[in-house]
């Protein structure tokens, strides 16, 4: 089962001819993922890498039946580019470009809210500034690193990418494998956060267990702690970076700042343990406390 | 980018903001001229001499000041100049002080607070005000959560007429200030719009006894992802607001951040950066930077970075932490032996290589006959470091 990536996902690229969607798009086929083509506006009718180009995301959506698309385009093009994808009834969109302006986001977000993807159902974006999503062994979509993924049984949901394949490194070197693997991005504006993907994962039967890595910035981390106290019957282990960034200044990503002392690693850390998240004490720990709340 | 109050005030009167009088003076003498300048163009005797630093609570730190006339303006101008200003938002070094912004006085009948921000949860700008102005904010939602007012913003349509006069009839204004308050909110919401900010803040927004609504102080924040389509705002940016080591850092396209402590850290990925600057602190040691090197990074990269962290007098030690994945760790390798070639080693260094040709770069590591330590994991890299960092004094190689 796994949650939004499986063998069905038919994967298009946007921004397929750039270095980064040329060199990820080759990864993403030898990792096994459907990759049916990809777009880049003028470079409709060739054909790159094996892959077929198409102007448009309606076109390549028309010839290729493609329900999800990733997304390789510089930040200036990013936003508009996840747009034409949920306009053209893409389901997934996963949008991988680190560094669209915040405001953009607003605006897109603001028009995804209305459309619908060929399924019936509301298009789902993931990002953007993330590594994407993984279901170990049937569909990477995304950055990460393949080999260190196994399929099993613990669905990850984290704002880091780094630390993301940390967790999934540990997981598998334990045997406990991933189902799904999400990282959601690091901006203050995204798509999917962490509730959402919690939700999935309660409601999927691969996944025993769901490993949650937040960081300062924002309330997200506090909101999902107060979903799983009053809807998750499986169990979630937890981590949370930046317990000794100072105040006020942006820690790589856009979105971990701490403003007017909110948003800090302690506060969350509280707000998880009293949904009774068991916290791993160091990135070192996340596979061991998996293991131990397993039993 | 942040700016500075007089930079902020700029751009708000370029959007048709009433701002009251000033200008921005970098000597005793400019501070004096503008004063008798202020005082003649409005006949008010009453100046205010401010401190332009980044960093709030100017006011309690003795960086602004209310004087009467020319002479107590240059005065007041020599003692705040060159001073070191140190408020809650500077750190316990504060921050000299090279610019002054000389404002006319103002008659104040009521102080407000407004501010426009993106809220994360619902994915839209808001626009909040208080009637608690001159009072922080974080402060008035603590104790009196009941006195901010919030209007959400539909991107679609901006903020609507109707929600800036919810707000200032909620402020219990009437009448002429009511209308100038809410043009004002008007004004904000299209300057935090037409800028990009991220953050725009005017504490307090005052009401004048004449009805008149003007903002007396401004703080603003610009999106530095949107910073490529405004190339005019780019001349605001004052270098001496910033850390020598960040400027450096950016040059190279790097996210680096200076921090108080002796432990050098360069890592791959801003989450496992932060994490690893929490393993170290688990440790027992102490972060002396937040540097991610990014996904992408070269060889040239990686040996700026490693010259920036070894430039640091107080670093003691040096712990790399890679889990590759488009990062490769051959090129992490070749980078920390090309860095080292160029400036020595003269702490000890710990490297812990996970991910993408993660053999090719250790056995590069280990043929090059440097001095270093390798770690089996973040937690072993980090008690490892703590402890070779602890037993140097400086210079001396482990």
């Amino acid at each position: 089962m796994a949650i939004l990536a499986d063998r069905h996902t038919r994967l298009i690229v946007q921004g397929l001819t750039g270095s980064a969607g040329t060199f990820h798009a080759k990864q993403m086929r030898e990792y096994g993922t459907n990759v049916v083509g990809g777009v880049t506006p003028g470079k409709g009718g060739q054909v790159h890498e094996g892959f077929p180009v198409f102007d448009t995301v309606a076109e390549a959506v028309a010839k290729t039946g493609a329900n999800a698309s990733v997304i390789y385009v510089p930040p200036p093009g990013a936003a508009d580019a996840i747009l034409e994808a949920g306009a053209a009834g893409i389901d997934l969109v996963v949008c991988i470009t680190e560094g669209i302006p915040t405001l953009d986001m607003v605006r897109t977000r603001r028009v995804l809210a209305d459309l619908t993807g060929a399924s019936g159902r509301p298009v789902t974006l993931i990002g953007p500034n993330c590594p994407g999503v993984i279901t170990p062994e049937a569909c990477k979509i995304g950055i990460m690193p393949g080999y260190i993924h196994k399929a099993g049984k613990v669905g990850v949901v984290s704002r880091s990418g780094t630390l993301t394949y940390e967790a999934a490194h540990q997981l598998t070197a334990l045997g406990l494998g991933q189902s799904t693997a999400v990282g959601i991005g690091g901006d203050p504006v995204k798509g999917l956060d962490f509730i959402d993907v919690l939700a999935l994962f309660e409601a999927d039967p691969q996944t025993q267990a769901v490993l949650m890595i937040g960081e300062i910035g924002g309330t997200s981390e506090e909101e999902a702690a107060a979903f799983v106290k009053a809807h998750m019957k499986k169990p979630v282990a937890g981590f949370i970076a930046g317990q000794t960034a100072p105040p006020g200044k942006r820690m790589g990503h856009a979105g971990a700042i701490i403003s007017g002392g909110k948003g800090t690693a302690a506060e969350k850390i509280e707000a998880m343990q009293a949904a009774r998240i068991a916290m791993a004490p160091t990135p070192a720990d996340l596979g061991k406390t998996v293991a131990r709340m397993l039993g | 980018m942040k700016i500075h109050e007089y930079q902020a005030k700029e751009v708000l009167r370029q959007h048709g903001v009433p701002v009251p009088k000033g200008i921005a003076c970098f000597s005793v003498d400019e501070a004096e001229a503008a004063a008798k300048q202020l005082i003649a163009e409005t006949g008010g005797e009453v100046v205010v001499v401010k401190a332009q630093i980044h960093a709030g609570g100017r006011g309690k730190g003795g960086g602004v000041k209310v004087v009467k006339g020319a002479a107590a303006a240059r005065a007041t101008a020599q003692k705040i100049l060159g001073m070191t200003l140190v408020t809650h938002q500077t750190g316990p070094a504060g921050k000299l002080v090279k610019r002054l912004y000389v404002e006319q006085g103002m008659d104040i009948a009521r102080e407000l607070y407004a501010a426009v921000v993106v809220d994360r949860g619902t994915g839209r700008v808001i626009v909040m005000v208080s009637s608690e102005g001159g009072m922080e904010i974080e402060e008035v939602a603590a104790r009196h959560p009941e006195k901010i007012l919030r209007e959400v913003v539909d991107p679609a349509i901006g903020l609507g007429a109707y929600q800036a006069r919810n707000l200032a009839f909620g402020l219990g204004l009437g009448g002429a200030s009511a209308r100038a308050a809410a043009d004002v909110f008007l004004s904000l919401y299209r300057v935090f719009v037409d800028t990009d900010s991220s953050m725009l803040e005017v504490n307090p927004l005052v009401v004048l006894k004449d009805g008149r609504v003007l903002p007396l102080d401004c703080k603003m924040t610009f999106d530095d992802n949107a910073m490529y389509r405004h190339k005019d705002l780019e001349s605001y940016r004052d270098l001496d607001e910033e850390e020598p080591s960040e400027i450096e850092a950016k040059r190279y396209d790097l996210s680096f951040i200076k921090l108080e402590g002796s432990i050098g850290c360069m890592v791959n990925g801003a989450g496992l950066a932060m994490a690893t600057m929490d393993t170290i602190k688990y440790f027992g040691g102490e972060p002396a930077n937040f540097l991610d090197v990014g996904g992408s990074a070269t060889t040239e990269k990686v040996t700026a970075a490693f010259k920036i962290i070894t430039a640091d007098p107080s670093v003691r030690g040096i712990f790399v932490n890679i889990f590759g994945g488009i990062m490769k760790c051959d090129t992490i390798a070749a980078g920390v032996m090309a860095a080292v070639k160029q400036v020595g080693l003269k702490v000890p260094l710990v490297v812990r290589l996970e991910g993408t040709n993660v053999e090719l770069g250790k056995k590069m590591l280990q043929e090059s006959g440097l001095a270093l330590t390798s770690a089996d994991d973040m937690a072993d890299g980090a008690r490892k470091i703590v402890a070779l960092a602890a037993g140097t004094s400086t210079g001396s190689k482990a």
